[in-house]
């Protein structure tokens, strides 16, 4: 077992150069063949691999002042009058005497640097050395120049120049391409690619009938005019751009930005030309004159993480995002690993710590915060951004406005409080006294026992911790019926310390002698020194974040005083209140009382009033005067009737304003922040300021761009430089092939792979800028290419001389990705909602999850929604970074919370467990039985026939048949003995299932339907 | 004999004739394969431990309430930390508003315990037992100051997240035991008491740039244990394993016809998942366990998804050939009254972590089993809040903190390092967090700097370009 495990290594791992240097290798060992060693091809990755990190472009690493990325520095004759590198003299060359050397302290690689070098990599140097030791610029940074077309023997094959560059290769090895593929499967494969769904029957019968040589491509036209293409695009497009509904880090809190999302989408739909998508996302809003649509586009860059937890520093953070737009872009579009050249010049690649820095100067000009506050709406904690709202929206909006105005108006207008009225009422004030009588508990509910009464229930008392809640009812006596007022007190005998109040739900109850009920109207009052109205209002509202806080101190108490509004019939026998509250944040022991009063309304004023009006009208000064005049105004009834009409109009207009969709955009400061190199990448170790500057090693920035990020698109996608279309191009190509031409389609420098078809990759570059960025041009060029029409049947041939398809000498076939495969289920079943865009929605998924790891109590649950939100498409889940949908993190979805440009395939038992019980696809199998049972003809063959073209597009054949007949004989008898598990079966999901079918059938089928979806070619691109 | 599908990003060194580079080529194992190496060929070091057990305390314990004893501290109550000591020291938000930096000493009495004279506080009396086989380190010490960078540097040896935890590297490097479970599992525990949990992310046990299939596993308590596990409604196992024998035939139909090994590896996924779906519910289930079991594990472990119950569970999955097997308790984060917090919180952990060191040992399995114990940072020896004899909070502290190790390797009875008289600097063999990794890669047979994988261009490894191994604390 062992033996033949490590031998499976072995012939995984004889992969990715093969193509390119196995035939070097086998000539260098050898020594059959004398051909020249290519720099590019072979010998920069072998110097980068194993020499570069002490002796290449980063000089805080070098080691004996060696580099041997530059050639004049390698061939440079040292003090002992030597040369690392002597052109056309291996012998004569210390590299080489140091890499064949048996002294351990004198060969290199060093021991302790674990790098190994091979007696393939120490023939291929010394070759290189003696054909005389030539270095060639990295290849993708040579410039792009249109290629010439490789000629090839069998020229018939040929469809376009694609195949041109694939079949001179896969002759080279002495291998024939593969024959076209059955048309169901071409029509499939070319329907998942450009729309992320199976092709419908209308569309596969169409293509079937169609016998003109136009055929295919009508087709492939067909699907990139479909709205669903823009969908599918942008599915890699969000994993690039790190999109997510949270906000990521330790709060994780919603965020809004899936107006950008519909962006992309749209952008795609309408092929907005590459060199235009890639300007408006990063400087949409710089445009001259820029639309709406435009300005929204700049999401792209505001779809990194944002920090709100409590602790951090802002500045801290800010550098994080600032690295993080930095390492996007250098990823994105110009297939670099920037992030290296964040602490110290790069390895490996010819970049510097300064182009790092360079570069984050033209993102260090957005007013943004570094660190978000969890306790503000999410808007105000991550600003800028711009609100959205619906033609419907904005009318509400202008109408409540002019309402607010108007009240405002009206209560300006309102007459004044007289000098005698004020005498009057002063006189009134200081002739009595205000009296507070307890009032008695009579019922009390308080979780966890926390709460304990006294004997003569008119005092609560609770012990110190966390979180309580409470509910409680209060008797009002002796007198009830003359209430005017009652007030919450909160008193502690310890320490300071603060109660904090929310969810609170508070009534009064009158009963008169018959039992009659009449609920007593209340409104919260300043009286002596209670708790102000607005904060009292944070505890009464529905948000759970806001919360009014009572201060106590040692011996003064702290309340929350209610007037009560309407006078209430004085038969009323008794009065009781009942509150719900909860308290949190509770660090001190304290105890609470129920109070009430029974004097005139006139006497529930502040203390600050109070303390004026106990002068006497006479010692009043004219200040004083004025003071108790608004008081008295503002207690008026008219006064208050206008007021209580105002706040609530002004309560609409908040929440209208909350309720209008907004996106994160990106905006420029007047004043740019300035940019410090940061020491080894640290927030708080700034040296040197610099401005905004492109990579010194890549061609410059045309002087007349402006030097933000409107020029820093412009020259992303400037036709001299040579990484960005290389770049775009091989990453649509890995989306089609399921690798790119350059496999670390991330990595386009020393370290990464070089291309497998380095001309075939400029040839593409170049027509995608000759064609004006066009995109849809360019997937169409590809997908009617002979190439991508192969069948993607593997001969042991093929599998022993290419196993991971590089040479395309057969079609791709590959698992497809995790929304896919979702989205394919729900196509072919037909419960897919096929509505383009809006806010994110929340299909079927496990319950408790988020429960055992989000923040607080608990409480954070994933709410699933309603009706068409389980069957949108899958781009349309919502992202929570730190719990992804659990089903997408199965099939390899990444996180979402840096850039990912290239996902794994893994096949592993959770996918296996997801498709074969998880409730959509359960659902989807139910549905499309009902569909083979209905439209599938009467007979269970065309029926299981119907179901199996639904899905994977082509005719089961005659022993693919009898399995599927005899598992809905075996299914159907099986159900006809248990009824009950039909019922249960059918009873899974959503959507009732359709009552006219025949129990037993049905269920019989959904077995069948499942079966067939959970087939490797049903979440397969053949 | 599976085919295995191809590893995505196999060094291309490998093909250049270096075998031995390219450690994580034994990872060509798939998550759960059938790939049955209790050594892998291609480990480096013989392995004292096959497994780890890492019980994740999240939140961040206080050391100075547990291990760290610092009678000194009596005489300097509601003094302030002098200024000397703080050393400039970075502060948190919770903090840096504060006036002054009062030293709060312990409430909590400590003894020492065992042959050796371990010292342990009178929270941890079922701890204090094991003293013996228990190694302290008092020295450990972090980068982070805050709880998502400094978890996310416990657990993956990174602040920024994107690279993969522990468990997913030693999954990558080592592979699976057994045929039915998956190599790496994480459980998740929310505090008893009314403490505040502070939040965790799926990413901490996820598998970064490495292949999603070296992931841990979620196992919780409930109907599915591990996701999507249950047949649905009217599926029962015999209708499940006729609907695979289809699956599989028409599935071998296709690989006759289109010779893809991909489709075989989708076989065997299949009937691995079957095997999941008996192998899990009978691990999860502990209706089985004698009732000694529960007696010694404490009263929370009969309650399902309790620390307790966990660490049975651990227990059971390490008998059952999982390699890593994490367990997070959350609480611990008592920045007020931490007093009541953390004696709530030792309720929860002291006795079933000291109960699955027992049951380890008294079934032979801890000399092949690391376990350790400990959380993200330390606290601080001020008091955060109002300040009383008996009451008081702590902020977060990175300096210094103390954590428990035992197990496969480990001497116990030991304590390492040495911190000054306000737990505040160390003055004595630190063990940074990569010190740590490295340690305990070394206990697996691996050499820490050797187990690598190329991303972007890099090899990364989980102790990023640090880590010693801290000799000292081997037997």
């Amino acid at each position: 077992m062992i033996r033949l495990t490590v031998r499976g290594i072995a012939s995984q791992c004889q992969r990715g150069r093969r193509l390119i240097i196995a035939l070097w290798v086998t000539c260098a060992l050898n020594g059959l063949v004398k051909a020249e060693v290519g720099f590019n091809r072979i010998v920069r990755s072998i110097l980068s691999d194993h020499c570069y990190r002490c002796h290449g472009p980063d000089p805080n690493q070098r080691q004996a002042d060696l580099r041997l990325d530059v050639r004049d520095e390698a061939i440079k004759i040292n003090d002992a009058g030597r040369a690392a590198i002597v052109p056309g003299q291996p012998s004569e060359s210390l590299v080489v005497e140091r890499i064949e050397s048996h002294d351990v302290d004198a060969i290199m690689p060093p021991v302790d640097s674990h790098k190994k070098l091979s007696d393939a990599h120490r023939a291929l140097l010394k070759q290189w050395i003696a054909e005389g030791a030539k270095y060639e610029t990295h290849w993708a940074f040579e410039p792009l120049v249109i290629v010439p077309v490789p000629q090839v023997r069998d020229a018939s094959w040929v469809r376009n120049p694609i195949d041109r560059f694939i079949l001179s290769k896969i002759e080279q090895q002495g291998l024939a391409p593969s024959c076209q593929t059955e048309k169901e499967t071409l029509i499939r494969r070319a329907a998942l690619d450009i729309t992320g769904l199976p092709p419908t029957l209308a569309q596969i019968d169409a293509y079937l009938l169609d016998t003109s040589d136009s055929a295919y491509e009508k087709v492939v036209d067909q699907f990139l005019r479909s709205e669903h293409y823009g969908e599918r695009m942008a599915v890699d497009w969000l994993d690039a751009a790190r999109f997510a509904d949270t906000n990521g880090y330790q709060v994780d809190r919603d965020r809004e930005v899936y107006a950008w999302r519909d962006w992309v989408i749209g952008a795609f739909n309408r092929n907005l030309p590459f060199d235009q998508f890639t300007i408006e996302q990063f400087a949409g809003d710089l445009i001259p004159n820029a639309t709406l649509d435009q300005k929204i586009a700049t999401g792209f860059h505001r779809n990194h993480m944002m920090n709100e937890e409590g602790g951090v520093l802002p500045e801290e953070f800010l550098a994080e995002y600032l690295a993080d737009r930095v390492e996007t872009t250098t990823a994105v579009w110009l297939g670099q690993t920037f992030n290296c050249a964040r602490c110290h010049d790069h390895k490996f690649d010819p970049f510097t710590q300064r182009d790092f820095y360079g570069l984050k100067a033209f993102f260090n000009a957005v007013p943004e915060p570094g660190r978000g506050h969890y306790e503000k709406p999410i808007r105000e904690s991550n600003p800028p951004f711009l609100a959205l709202p619906s033609p419907d929206q904005l009318a509400r909006q202008s109408q409540l406005q002019s309402e607010v105005d108007s009240l405002t108006k009206q209560i300006a207008a309102l007459p004044k409080v007289t000098l005698d009225q004020l005498d009057a009422w002063v006189t009134q004030l200081n002739a009595q006294e205000l009296k507070w009588f307890n009032a008695t508990f009579v019922q009390i509910q308080a979780d966890k026992q926390s709460a304990s009464v006294s004997d003569d229930r008119q005092w609560l008392s609770f012990d110190a911790h966390g979180d309580r809640n409470l509910g409680f009812t209060a008797k009002l006596s002796p007198l009830p019926a003359s209430v005017t007022a009652v007030r919450l007190s909160f008193a502690s005998e310890l320490a300071e310390s603060n109660v904090r109040l929310r969810d609170l739900q508070i009534s009064i109850v009158a009963r008169d002698a018959s039992s009659e009920l009449s609920r007593l109207k209340i409104l919260p009052r300043v009286v002596g020194n209670s708790v102000s109205v607005e904060e009292l209002a944070k505890a009464f509202d529905t948000d759970a974040r806001s919360i009014a806080v009572l201060k106590l101190g040692k011996n003064s108490p702290a309340s929350a005083v209610f007037e009560i509004a309407h006078q209430r019939s004085t038969s009323a026998a008794t009065v009781e209140l009942t509150a719900n509250l909860k308290f949190s944040g509770v660090t001190e022991p304290f105890c609470m009382s129920v109070q009430w009063c029974e004097q005139s309304s006139a006497l529930l004023v502040p203390s600050k009033i109070n303390n004026v009006a106990r002068k006497g009208i006479a010692s009043l000064s004219a200040e004083e005067k004025k003071q108790l005049l608004e008081f008295r105004h503002a207690q008026s009834a008219e006064f208050q009737a206008l007021s209580l009409r105002l706040s609530e109009a002004t309560k609409q207009l908040d929440e209208l304003q909350r309720e209008i969709p907004t996106t994160l955009v990106m905006a420029e400061m007047d004043q740019p922040r300035p940019t410090y190199v940061l020491m080894r990448g640290a927030y708080d170790k700034p040296g040197a300021e610099v401005a905004a500057k492109t990579p010194e090693v890549l061609p410059p920035m045309n002087p007349t761009y402006p030097k933000n990020r409107l020029g820093l698109a412009r020259w992303l996608v400037d036709p001299r430089n040579p990484l960005t279309a290389r770049v775009t191009v091989n990453r649509f190509w890995q989306a089609i092939f399921g690798t790119g031409l350059v496999r670390t389609s991330e990595d386009f420098g020393a370290q990464g792979e070089p291309p497998s078809h380095p001309e075939l990759l400029d040839w593409l570059a170049v027509e995608l800028m000759h064609s004006g960025w066009n995109v849809k041009s360019l997937l169409r060029t590809i997908l009617t290419s002979a190439t991508y029409r192969q069948s993607s049947r593997v001969t042991p041939e093929l599998l022993r001389a290419d196993p991971d398809n590089r040479l395309l000498a057969r079609g791709p076939r590959f698992r497809l990705q995790a929304e896919f495969v979702r989205d394919a289920a729900l196509a072919s079943s037909g419960l897919l909602v096929r509505k383009l865009g809006g806010p994110s929605v929340k299909p079927y998924h496990p319950a408790g999850l988020y429960e055992q790891i989000t923040a607080g109590n608990g409480t954070n649950t994933y709410v699933v929604g309603r009706g068409d939100d389980l069957y949108r498409r899958s781009l349309y889940t919502y992202w929570k970074r730190s719990v992804p949908n659990p089903a997408m993190l199965v099939f390899d979805a990444p996180f979402r919370e840096t850039c990912s440009l290239r996902r794994p395939r893994t096949n592993t038992p959770l996918q296996a467990l997801n498709l074969l019980n998880d409730t959509t696809y359960v659902e989807a199998a139910r549905f499309l039985a009902e569909r083979m049972l209905r439209e599938g003809g009467s007979d269970s063959d065309s029926r299981i026939t119907h179901g199996f073209r639904l899905l994977l597009a082509r005719r089961p054949k005659a022993e693919e048949l009898r399995i599927l007949r005899d598992s809905f004989e075996r299914a159907t008898a099986d159900f006809e003995r248990d009824p009950q598990a039909a019922q249960s079966l059918l009873a899974i999901g959503d959507k009732a299932a359709d009552a006219s079918l025949d129990r037993i059938a049905l269920a019989a089928m959904t077995s069948v339907a499942s079966t067939i979806l959970n087939l490797d070619e049903a979440i397969t691109k053949e | 004999m599976p085919i295995h599908p191809p590893l995505a990003n196999c060094s291309r060194r490998l093909f250049l004739g270096d075998a031995t580079a390219c450690l994580g080529a034994s990872a060509l194992a798939t998550l759960l394969s059938g790939d049955l190496r209790s050594a892998s060929p291609l480990m480096h070091l013989t392995a004292k431990a096959k497994r780890v057990i890492w019980l994740t305390q999240a939140g961040a314990p206080s050391q100075l309430e547990l291990m760290d004893y610092k009678p000194n501290l009596l005489a300097h109550f509601d003094k302030d930390l002098p200024e000397s000591v703080r050393g400039g020291q970075r502060l948190t938000g919770m903090t840096s508003g504060q006036k002054r930096f009062p030293v709060a000493p312990s409430r909590f009495r400590f003894q020492q315990h065992g042959q050796a004279g371990v010292w342990f506080s009178e929270l941890l009396p079922h701890t204090a037992k094991l003293a013996d086989d228990i190694c302290v380190v008092r020295s450990l010490h972090t980068e982070a100051i805050n709880h998502d960078p400094a978890m996310t540097l416990l657990q993956t040896g990174h602040q920024i997240s994107g690279r993969p935890s522990f468990g997913a590297w030693v999954a990558y490097g080592l592979g699976s035991m057994n045929h039915e479970l998956p190599t790496f599992v994480a459980m998740i525990s929310r505090p008893s008491g009314p403490t505040n949990a502070q939040p965790l992310h799926e990413r901490m046990w996820g598998a970064g740039f490495l292949p999603s299939k070296f992931q841990g596993v979620r196992l919780s308590s409930g109907k599915d244990p591990v996701l999507f596990l249950s047949n649905p409604g009217g599926i029962n196992p015999a209708r499940r394993r006729a609907m695979l024998d289809d699956i599989s035939a028409l599935n071998r139909l296709k690989f006759n016809d289109y010779q893809d090994p991909e489709t075989i590896a989708r076989i065997d996924q299949y009937e691995m998942a079957f095997r999941m779906q008996a192998a899990v519910p009978e691990l999860a289930d502990l209706s089985r366990e004698p009732e000694s079991t529960f007696q010694a594990y404490g009263p929370e472990s009969k309650k399902p998804g309790t620390y307790a119950a966990n660490c049975i569970l651990a227990r059971r999955l390490a008998e059952r050939g999982v390699r890593f097997i994490q367990l997070y308790h959350r609480g611990w984060d008592q920045h007020n009254s931490l007093p009541s917090g953390i004696s709530s919180q030792c309720y929860d952990t002291d006795q079933p972590s000291a109960a699955l060191v027992s049951d380890l040992k008294q079934r032979g399995m801890l000399e092949d089993t690391l376990v350790i114990w400990g959380g993200e940072f330390g606290r601080t020896v001020y008091s955060q809040g109002t300040l009383t004899r008996d009451n008081y909070g702590r902020d977060h502290h990175p300096r210094c903190y103390s954590i428990l190790l035992a197990g496969a390797g480990i001497c116990g009875g030991h304590t390492h390092g040495e911190t000054d008289d306000f737990s505040y600097n160390i003055v004595r063999d630190g063990v940074h967090i990569h010190d740590l990794n490295a340690t305990a890669m070394h206990l697996l047979g691996i050499d820490h700097t050797r187990l690598t994988f190329r991303y972007q261009g890099r090899d990364y490894r989980l102790t990023d370009v640090d880590g010693q191994i801290v000799n000292s604390i081997l037997s």
